[in-house]
C-alpha cells in the first residue's frame, strides 16, 4: 500500500510529507499536554489552567500556546562558562530524534511518511541519539547539577534501551517482519488460541516493559530522577530558559506521543478497531480510511498518555539503585523471556 | 553529476572533515562529538550504498551505545570545558601511520576494483537474514559465542576481589553512622570539597 502522502511529483511529495510530520510534531504534544495541565490537575483537586483559551473555546486549552509565546519572548540565557556551540546544540540533538521516528509511524491506512522495510529497527535506533543531546546538555553548562543529571539520565537510558529494543524484537518475531506497516496489519488476522487477538494480549509482558521502559526513556516521573527538583534542580535542564528550555519540554511531550504511538503500533492493533478484524476499513475510500485510521490511533495514543500521566500523579520517585535493579534485574530477564515465549508460539502454533 | 553520487561525495566529504576534528579537537569532549558526526557520515554512506539494515545498525550501536559510553566515561572521570593541554607525544609518528595506511588502502582499492562499475540495489533486511543465518550461520554462532564469552571475562575481572558480593541491606541510619569508620585525620583534604571527617549532616 502506498502512503495517501503520495503525488506523481516527488518534489511536492516530499514537502507535503515534511509538512504533516512537522505540523503533528508540533501540534500533537499540544493535545497531549493540555491533557495533562487538566488530568494532573482533576487528580490534585484543583481545576488546571482555566482561563487562557482560543477564540470562545475557554477553559485552558489556549494555555501551552501562551507558554511557548512566553518562552519565544525570554532571553536567550547561555552561561559565561558554559562551552557555547555544544551547549546551543544540545536541545535539537534532543529534539530531532523524536521528529525522525514521526517519519515511520503508520497513523491509519495509507496515513504515514515513509513505510521503511526496517522501520522497527530505524524508530528504536533514532530514539537512542537523543541521550547524546542531554550529555551535552548536561556537560556543556558548566554546572554540577547539570553534569549530575545528564550523567543520571545517561545511565537510565542505557539501562531502560535494552527492554525497549527486546520488547520490540518479540513483537518483529510475532508479525514476521520489521516494517511497522506490515506489524499492524499483521495484528489484523492475529490469533491466540482460535481467538483472535492483537499481540498485546500473548505479549502482554512485552507491552507493560515496553510501557514502563518508555516511561523511563522519557524521564517521566516515577522515573524523573535525572531531573530530580529536589536533589539536582533541574538536571540537565537547570541552565537552560527560552526557546531551548521550550525545546526540552517540546521533545518530552512530542516523545511521550512518539512512544504511545510506538506502543499503540507495536501491542495494540494500531488504527484497528475490533480485534481479528479489518473492519470496517474495507467498506471505506482511502481518504475516509486514513481519516478514521489517524483518529482511531490517536484515541489509544491518548489513553496510553493519560495512564502516563496518571502514574506521573501516583507514584513516588525511584532511587538510582531501585532504578537500575528493576531495569537490569527484572525487565530485561522479562524481555528475554518473552521472545523466548514468542519463538515456541510461533513454531509450535 | 547525478543525485546519489553528490549525496555520497557530501556524506564521505562530512565524515572526512569529522574525522579530522576528532584528532585535532583541542578538548576530548569536543572530539567524541566530531566521532559523533564522522560516525553519522558512514551510516550515511551506507545507505547510499543500498546497505539500510547496516546504516540503522550503525546509528544504534556506534552513536546510541559506544558513543554514549565514551561520552558517560569521559564526564565520570575529567571532562573541564575549555581547551585541554595535549600530552601526546606521538602525534607525527601517528600522523605518519595514519597517512600511510590511508594510501595503502586507497591504492589497494583502486588497484582491485579500479574503473569497475558496480550496480548499486538495495538489500533487504529479509535478505540480509538470510545470508547471515543460512549461508554463514557458523561464523554467526562462534561470533556469538566469542562475544558471551568475552562478556563473561569483563564480568570476572570487575569483580576480582574474594567474596564481594551485593552489599548488605542498610540498617537504620544511626547504625550505618555508628559502623562507619572514623574518617583518617591525616587525609589531604580537597580543595572546595567538604571537610574530612565530618558526614553530611552530622552538623
Amino acid at each position: 500500500m502506498e502512503s495517501i502522502l503520495t503525488f506523481d511529483s516527488l518534489g511536492f511529495t516530499l514537502a507535503v510529507k515534511l509538512v504533516a510530520v512537522v505540523a503533528f510534531f508540533l501540534l500533537a504534544p499540544l493535545v497531549v499536554g493540555y491533557m495533562e495541565h487538566k488530568v494532573l490537575g482533576d487528580m490534585q483537586s484543583r481545576v488546571g489552567p482555566y482561563e487562557a483559551g482560543i477564540g470562545p473555546v475557554k477553559f485552558g486549552v489556549g494555555q501551552l500556546v501562551a507558554d511557548g509565546a512566553k518562552f519565544i519572548q525570554k532571553e536567550d540565557i547561555i552561561p559565561r562558562a558554559a562551552d557555547k556551540w555544544v551547549f546551543a546544540a544540545a536541545p535539537a540533538v534532543a529534539l530531532v530524534p523524536t521528529l525522525l521516528i514521526l517519519v515511520v509511524v503508520p497513523f491509519g491506512p495509507g496515513a504515514w511518511a515513509e513505510n521503511l522495510d526496517v522501520g522497527l529497527f530505524f524508530a528504536l535506533a533514532a530514539s537512542g541519539v537523543t541521550v547524546i543531546g542531554i550529555l551535552m546538555a548536561g556537560w556543556a553548562s558548566a554546572n554540577k547539577y547539570s553534569l549530575m543529571g545528564g550523567l543520571r539520565d545517561a545511565a537510565q537510558l542505557i539501562a531502560y534501551e535494552l527492554p525497549l529494543v527486546l520488547a520490540g524484537a518479540a513483537v518483529a518475531l510475532q508479525a514476521g517482519s520489521l516494517s511497522l506497516v506490515d506489524i499492524v496489519q499483521a495484528q489484523g488476522s492475529a490469533s491466540l488460541l482460535g481467538l483472535p487477538v492483537w499481540f498485546g494480549i500473548p505479549q502482554i509482558a512485552g507491552l507493560a516493559l515496553f510501557f514502563v521502559a518508555a516511561m523511563a526513556e522519557l524521564n517521566r516521573p516515577p522515573f524523573d530522577m535525572p531531573i530530580a527538583d529536589s536533589e539536582i534542580i533541574f538536571g540537565h535542564m537547570t541552565e537552560y530558559t527560552g526557546i531551548r528550555y521550550a525545546m526540552f519540554m517540546l521533545s518530552e511531550y512530542a516523545g511521550m506521543v512518539v512512544l504511545s504511538a510506538l506502543a499503540v503500533v507495536l501491542f495494540l492493533g494500531g488504527w484497528y478497531i475490533v480485534p481479528g478484524t479489518t473492519w470496517p476499513y474495507e467498506q471505506l475510500g482511502p481518504a475516509a480510511s486514513a481519516l478514521l485510521g489517524f483518529g482511531v490511533t490517536m484515541g489509544k495514543i491518548i489513553i496510553l498518555a493519560f495512564l502516563m500521566v496518571w502514574a506521573r500523579a501516583t507514584l513516588p520517585r525511584l532511587r538510582e539503585d531501585q532504578l537500575q535493579t528493576m531495569a537490569w534485574m527484572v525487565l530485561i530477564p522479562l524481555a528475554l523471556a518473552q521472545i523466548v515465549v514468542v519463538g515456541v508460539l510461533e513454531v509450535v502454533a | 553529476m547525478a543525485a546519489p553520487e553528490l549525496f555520497m561525495l557530501s556524506a564521505l566529504v562530512v565524515g572526512g572533515a569529522a574525522s579530522l576534528l576528532v584528532v585535532t579537537a583541542r578538548n576530548v569532549v569536543h572530539a567524541a562529538l566530531f566521532l559523533v558526526v564522522a560516525l553519522v557520515s558512514v551510516a550515511a554512506s551506507f545507505l547510499w550504498l543500498g546497505a539500510e539494515f547496516l546504516a540503522w545498525a550503525q546509528v544504534l550501536v556506534y552513536v546510541g551505545a559506544v558513543i554514549v559510553l565514551i561520552l558517560f566515561g569521559l564526564m565520570l572521570t575529567r571532562a573541564p570545558i575549555g581547551p585541554m593541554a595535549q600530552h601526546n607525544e606521538n602525534r607525527k609518528l601517528a600522523a605518519i601511520v595514519a597517512v600511510a595506511l590511508f594510501a595503502l588502502l586507497t591504492g589497494l582499492n583502486v588497484a582491485s576494483f579500479g574503473g569497475e562499475t558496480i550496480e548499486l540495489r538495495t538489500t533487504g533486511a529479509g535478505q540480509l537474514g538470510e545470508v547471515l543465518y543460512l549461508q554463514w550461520a557458523f561464523p554467526f554462532v562462534v561470533l556469538g559465542f566469542l562475544l558471551t564469552v568475552s562478556l563473561i571475562g569483563a564480568l570476572v575481572l570487575a569483580r576480582r576481589e574474594e567474596g564481594e558480593g551485593p552489599l548488605p541491606d542498610p540498617g537504620p541510619h544511626e547504625e550505618i553512622a555508628a559502623a562507619r569508620e572514623p574518617a583518617p585525620t591525616d587525609a589531604t583534604p580537597i580543595p572546595g570539597g567538604p571537610t574530612p571527617g565530618r558526614e553530611i549532616g552530622s552538623r
